[in-house]
């Protein structure tokens, strides 16, 4: 009995030994299995990788190429319309003044400029711009001539850098001469009309046409040099003053010619030094007068521009020096100059205040009282680097009995 | 006489031609980048431009930015960026560097127009040197400008501003990706030194 029981427990050891373990040769097939397996998964993940890397590839090239053709410089200037650019710039202007020793006042709402302007790229080298300007809103046809607006096209020339710090233009440009002619943007100053120096004195804005070269002579100084068409003042007509002298290049007499030369500094931030010289020929352009044929004038003029943090102070000198000979015209008319200080404080981004003292003669060389001066004080805010609306108060005051008007000036001007 | 001045200019132009002035390419971006690393070596990766990344960097350029990605060069807490923006009418290549969310350097790599070329002088550059951004992602730093370069001085201050929030969103996802490891770390240790208890007793 005990023996039968043992070989039965003997009998299930084994049958239960032989499920457990395979024998050799079943391991043999397993191990096969195996490797197969193995070998099959390295070559799906060897597979796998390289897919990967060819995906690598060519995300990169996907992205090299969707850059190259949204963001590079290339692009940006591929078509004509990347060429072409356009711009502008405009000011309202509303005035409330009146005086106390004349009967003389000025009360009026007027959109005193809306420019737009046009440039286009030709090539990395050769440029065009031109600006065109639409003064007071509207040019009307009248039977006597007389009109309130005017339609001008203050620039228009070609620009070519023949070396990498020196170019060229020729056509119709603004003069490198005081501060405000060539950059006049409304939010670019202080005060809703422009200063009277460079206005009366100088005269901004004063476009010619002819031809200028300018460029970097040495860090931080640069020249301008040009050959233009000159004033005309008609001294038939009994002009004396600067200002009248402007032909706007609108079958301009260019009987004799002008030359300007300029030298500028704006080597350290925030600080601008220049100086410039004019020659005109002959203002008279050919015509005579009082037995006289030539009338010649020099423009010395002088400005710095310094900004510090908050602060900012502009300060302009301008002198005429014309031929003796336009005093039969009008006496103390060969001396004609003027000169401004404008300091400013900005009290934030978008909030600036400024202080104005102007003092110019057309006559300066007459022992008369010819002298005016003006006084400014005002603010401009800021809405956007772009956009600014302008408040400020002026007193003139004026010798010789000459209307002095006093009030304020309301203004919004904008450039895109 | 005023004839032969010009003429003179003129040909004076040609003569100072090399001279490193005016318009053109001063420094090419490898060149740049193997400056700002050098001896050591950065290594060049990409900031991938997110709708709120584009909206934001948007905001601080004023116009919409294209592209998907951004790319910048970087050795631990420095990054380095050239990107270009234009200024009248065309594009300033502009290199700008970080380091530990300040600007370390700004450099104009390329100016194109035919003025404004002021902001490319060390004098004006040293000006952002230690800039930060502020919460309303703003320069901290004042930045006296050039009369008549105006939109110049504007491009290359935005794109300083732009370089600083890049240069900031980069370490921000460095420091989320460092802490998911860390945590990641930490419960892998717990794994190991207290098993999960799974027999049945």
């Amino acid at each position: 009995m005990y023996k039968k029981l043992l070989a039965t427990i003997l009998g299930l050891n084994i049958a239960v030994a032989a499920q457990a373990t395979p024998s050799l040769e079943e391991m043999w097939t397993l191990i096969q299995q195996q490797q197969a397996e193995i070998t099959q998964l390295k070559a799906e993940v060897s597979s796998t990788e390289e897919r990967i890397t060819q995906t690598e590839v060519k995300t990169e090239a996907t992205f090299a190429a969707v850059e190259e053709v949204t963001a590079g410089p290339v692009a940006k200037l591929a078509d004509w319309a990347d060429k072409t650019s356009i711009g502008g710039y405009g000011e309202l202007h509303y005035n409330n003044l009146s005086s106390d020793n004349s009967t003389e006042s000025k009360d009026e709402m007027d959109l005193h400029r809306f420019v737009v302007f046009f440039g286009h790229q030709f090539n990395d080298d050769l440029r065009f711009f031109s600006e065109l300007e639409v003064e007071h809103s509207l040019v009307k046809d009248t039977d006597d001539g007389s009109n309130d607006g005017e339609v001008e096209i203050e620039q228009a020339f070609v620009e070519w850098d023949y070396t990498q710090n020196h170019r060229a233009k020729a056509g119709v440009f603004l003069l490198p001469t005081g501060i405000i002619n060539e950059t006049h943007e409304p939010e670019t100053f202080y005060g809703v009309e422009r200063n009277p120096v460079e206005k009366n004195i100088i005269p901004a804005t004063w476009w010619e046409g002819g031809m200028m070269l300018s460029g970097e002579i040495a860090e931080g100084f640069s020249y301008d040099a040009g050959v233009h068409s000159g004033l005309f003042i008609d001294p038939n007509d009994g002009k004396s003053k600067i200002r009248d002298g402007r032909q706007k290049v609108s079958k301009a007499k260019a009987d004799d010619l002008a030359y300007t030369g300029r030298l500028k500094y704006t080597g350290m931030p925030g600080l601008e030094l220049a100086a410039t010289v004019q020659y005109q020929s002959d203002v008279w352009q050919g015509d005579t007068f009082a037995g006289e044929e030539e009338a010649d004038a020099t423009l010395w003029e002088l400005h710095g521009i310094y900004n510090h943090g908050p602060f900012g102070l502009r300060a302009l000198y301008a002198h005429w020096d014309i031929d003796d000979v336009i005093e039969s015209v009008k006496a103390g008319a060969d001396e004609q100059e003027g000169f401004y200080i404008e300091p400013s404080y900005r009290l934030t981004e978008k909030l600036g205040f400024f202080a104005r003292y102007s003092e110019w003669d057309n006559q300066a060389s007459d022992s008369s009282d010819t002298e005016k001066r003006q006084y400014d004080i005002g603010l401009n805010y800021w809405l956007d680097d772009h956009v600014v609306l302008k408040a400020d108060y002026m007193q003139e005051d004026a010798e010789g009995g000459e209307p002095e008007l006093h009030g304020f000036n309301l203004g919004v001007g904008w450039s895109f | 006489m005023a004839l032969l001045l010009a003429i003179a200019l003129f040909f004076s132009g040609a003569v100072f031609s090399t001279a490193v002035l005016g318009k053109g390419v001063y420094q090419t971006t490898p060149e740049f980048i193997t400056d700002v690393f050098s001896p050591e070596e950065s290594q060049q990766e990409y900031l991938w431009l997110t709708p709120e990344l584009k909206a934001s960097a948007g905001d601080i350029m004023k116009h919409s930015v294209r592209g998907l990605r951004v790319r910048y060069w970087r050795l631990g807490v420095k990054t380095a960026w050239v990107m270009e923006e234009i200024g009248k009418e065309l594009p300033i290549t502009i290199g700008v560097v970080i380091n530990q969310g300040s600007v370390e350097q700004v450099k104009i790599l390329a100016f194109r127009e035919s003025r404004g070329w002021e902001v490319r002088y060390p004098a004006f550059t040293a000006q952002y040197l230690g800039a930060q951004m502020t919460p309303d992602k703003k320069m901290d730093t004042h930045v006296d400008g050039i009369t008549g370069a105006t939109l110049s001085v504007r491009a290359v201050t935005k794109i300083a501003t732009l370089a600083l929030f890049y240069h900031q969103e980069v370490i921000a996802a460095q420091d989320k990706s460092s802490q998911n490891k860390l945590l990641q770390s930490k419960l892998s240790q717990n794994k190991e030194t207290s098993p999960l208890v799974t027999e049945t007793p």
